[in-house]
């Protein structure tokens, strides 16, 4: 069996991998397919430590953070429609109409 | 496999009252004809008076329910009615301002509703499912309605809060995950008991306690996880602006004040000296930055950032026992005073607010005060209260604030403090400067419900402070309990 280490580091690489992502990349579909990345680490996460403890409360949340993965997919991807609707473009650095 | 009890429910009842009510509504919402949405609106405003109601006959009750997934208790009665009535300030303010503005939707005061309802069960969460859950159902709301006035400005701010209010996310599941790693539970009392019994590994849950500080830094706009907030407040409508920067920010404190008091008291060391810094650069920056401002939503987000650092300075001190219970009860009470002066300031800025972002600008207000004295005498009532001037209730609140910070043992703290919110005069002043001294001739909306609430703010600011014990035992006891 792989011992649960193995897991835990992966599920960090994962993660900041992710967060990296979120930070460079510039086109907001990239940047959160990060986000479901950084999301995915915890799952697995979750599922390895689960293993340890042998109990379902890890791997239920599992389910917790799909749902709502989708449920947040759902509303960004809306949301990332209706800007290129007005602006024909979806370059974050091209989001400056607000500044101060 | 055990059924529900009474005590399960009774446990969730405002909640599940709120919950249920916005899913009729919008069933309902479908049957009102479009010119009259104001039904909506008040319906609305109905589900959360009926919740406030049995929210205020819970006062003093106590239960667990759902397996110890959520507590009632003093602490989340006291934060779900300072909720509810940010809900209600929120449909009276978006009642005109949309109407105004052309957006009138029925959605906007049924996602309020649903927002709201994230926010208490955040309050009453007992278990790190039920908070990353609650986490979870206020912002999706918040960010549909940033986005909900279909302008590129409102757009933008929506798709900005919505990618900053994921990646927190991230952080607060990674957080969650490695917690549940180094103790076995996500239950925050099991966290808290194994973590005494000493049979964990340190390491991984003082990472997950870290990575959970971050995701909700993130949420109360702490810095440096503020970077989002100027320009999603200035780009989303005002009224939106409004209910957000309190209901966001009330919801986010009170889930860190019962995550940390109850699962993490024995990382206190390591954890006391990342929230002093947090709390001193929050300060710092925010009124630094604000002070450089010209439009009045920026300079209002940057007082909200400014805010969120006094706020955090309440929970400094979160592992000693024997202060922790009046530093919080401090935190509670400015968090009441923020969300007044609050609602009363971007109730003003919303009177003077024009079509196409006009009169947002600072020397928009230029002659406030000899055409509408009142207005005027109102918004120097809340840039006091925001500044931490007598007779306000930001004073009383920035009183009781330091007082604890000494008491805690960090008297650098309470000196920043003290300092920035000198400096953060300058920024304030000038509002009221504007409005007295200089010539101009603004315009002014004039709407019931807008008059109401601010009139109503700026008379509990003044007022509550002359009798502010009154307000800060309510706090204390619900802390002690």
């Amino acid at each position: 069996m792989v011992p649960v280490d193995y897991y835990i580091i992966l599920s960090a690489i994962l993660f900041t991998i992710g967060a990296l992502g979120v930070l460079s990349r510039r086109n907001p579909l990239i940047i959160f397919m990060s986000i479901e990345l950084m999301l995915n680490a915890a799952n697995l996460a979750f599922v390895a430590f689960a293993r340890v403890y042998e109990t379902f409360s890890g791997q239920i949340f599992v389910f917790f953070v799909i749902a709502v993965a989708a449920a947040e997919v759902a509303v960004g991807l809306a949301l990332i429609v209706e800007i290129f609707k007005s602006k024909k473009n979806i370059n974050i650095d091209e989001m400056n109409s607000l500044k101060g | 496999m055990t059924t529900p009890t009474y005590t399960d429910f009774y446990t969730l009842l405002p909640y599940l009252i709120l919950t249920v009510w916005a899913c009729v509504l919008l069933l309902v919402d479908l049957f009102i004809p479009v010119g009259r949405k104001g039904i909506t609106a008040f319906l609305a405003a109905l589900g959360i008076a009926v919740t406030l109601g049995f929210s205020i006959t819970q006062i003093g009750a106590e239960s667990v329910g759902f397996s110890s997934m959520v507590a009632l208790d003093g602490f989340s009665t006291f934060a779900n009615i300072l909720l509810l009535s940010s809900g209600l300030f929120g449909i009276a303010l978006a009642y005109g301002y949309t109407q105004r503005f052309n957006m009138v939707r029925g959605e906007y005061y049924i996602l309020l509703l649903f927002s709201v309802s994230g926010m208490m069960l955040m309050a009453q969460a007992n278990d790190l499912i039920i908070v990353f859950l609650a986490l979870e159902l206020l912002s999706i709301p918040l960010y549909v309605l940033s986005a909900i006035s279909r302008k590129l400005t409102s757009e933008e701010s929506g798709v900005k809060y919505f990618l900053l209010g994921a990646f927190a996310s991230g952080f607060v599941v990674y957080g969650t995950a490695l917690i549940f790693g180094a103790t076995g539970s996500t239950n925050l009392a099991a966290i808290f008991a194994q973590a005494a019994a000493g049979v964990t590994s340190g390491l991984l849950l003082t990472i997950g306690a870290a990575l959970l500080l971050v995701g909700f830094g993130f949420k109360v706009a702490a810095a440096p996880f503020h970077m989002w907030t100027p320009d999603v407040y200035q780009g989303a409508p005002t009224s939106v602006t409004a209910f957000m920067a309190a209901g966001a920010k009330i919801a986010g404190f009170v889930a860190l004040f019962r995550v940390f008091a109850t699962a993490f008291p024995s990382l206190a060391p390591e954890l006391t000296t990342i929230l002093w810094a947090l709390s001193a650069v929050t300060m710092i920056l925010g009124n630094l930055t604000a002070i450089s401002q010209t439009n009045i939503k920026r300079m209002l987000a940057y007082s909200a950032i400014a805010h969120a650092g006094y706020i955090l300075m309440a929970f400094v001190p979160y592992g000693n026992a024997k202060v922790a219970p009046t530093a919080i009860a401090a935190g509670l009470f400015y968090l009441v005073a923020y969300a007044v002066s609050n609602f009363g300031s971007w109730g003003v800025v919303i009177a003077l607010e024009k079509a196409e972002g006009k009169g947002l600008e600072i020397e928009d207000y230029a002659g406030l005060a000899k055409k509408y004295p009142a207005l005027a005498a109102a918004m120097t009532v809340f840039m006091l209260s925001l500044i931490g001037f007598p007779p306000t209730l930001g004073m009383v609140g920035k009183f009781y604030l330091f007082r604890s910070a000494l008491a805690g043992g960090f008297p650098g703290l309470a000196l920043i403090g003290l300092v920035t919110s000198l400096l953060s005069a300058y920024y304030y002043l000038r509002v009221v400067v504007n409005m007295y001294m200089k010539e101009g001739d603004p315009e002014i909306e004039r709407e019931p419900w807008l008059a109401l609430t601010t009139g109503f703010t700026a008379i509990a600011t003044v007022v509550v402070s002359f009798v502010p014990q009154f307000l800060f035992m309510l706090a204390y006891t619900a802390v002690m309990r």
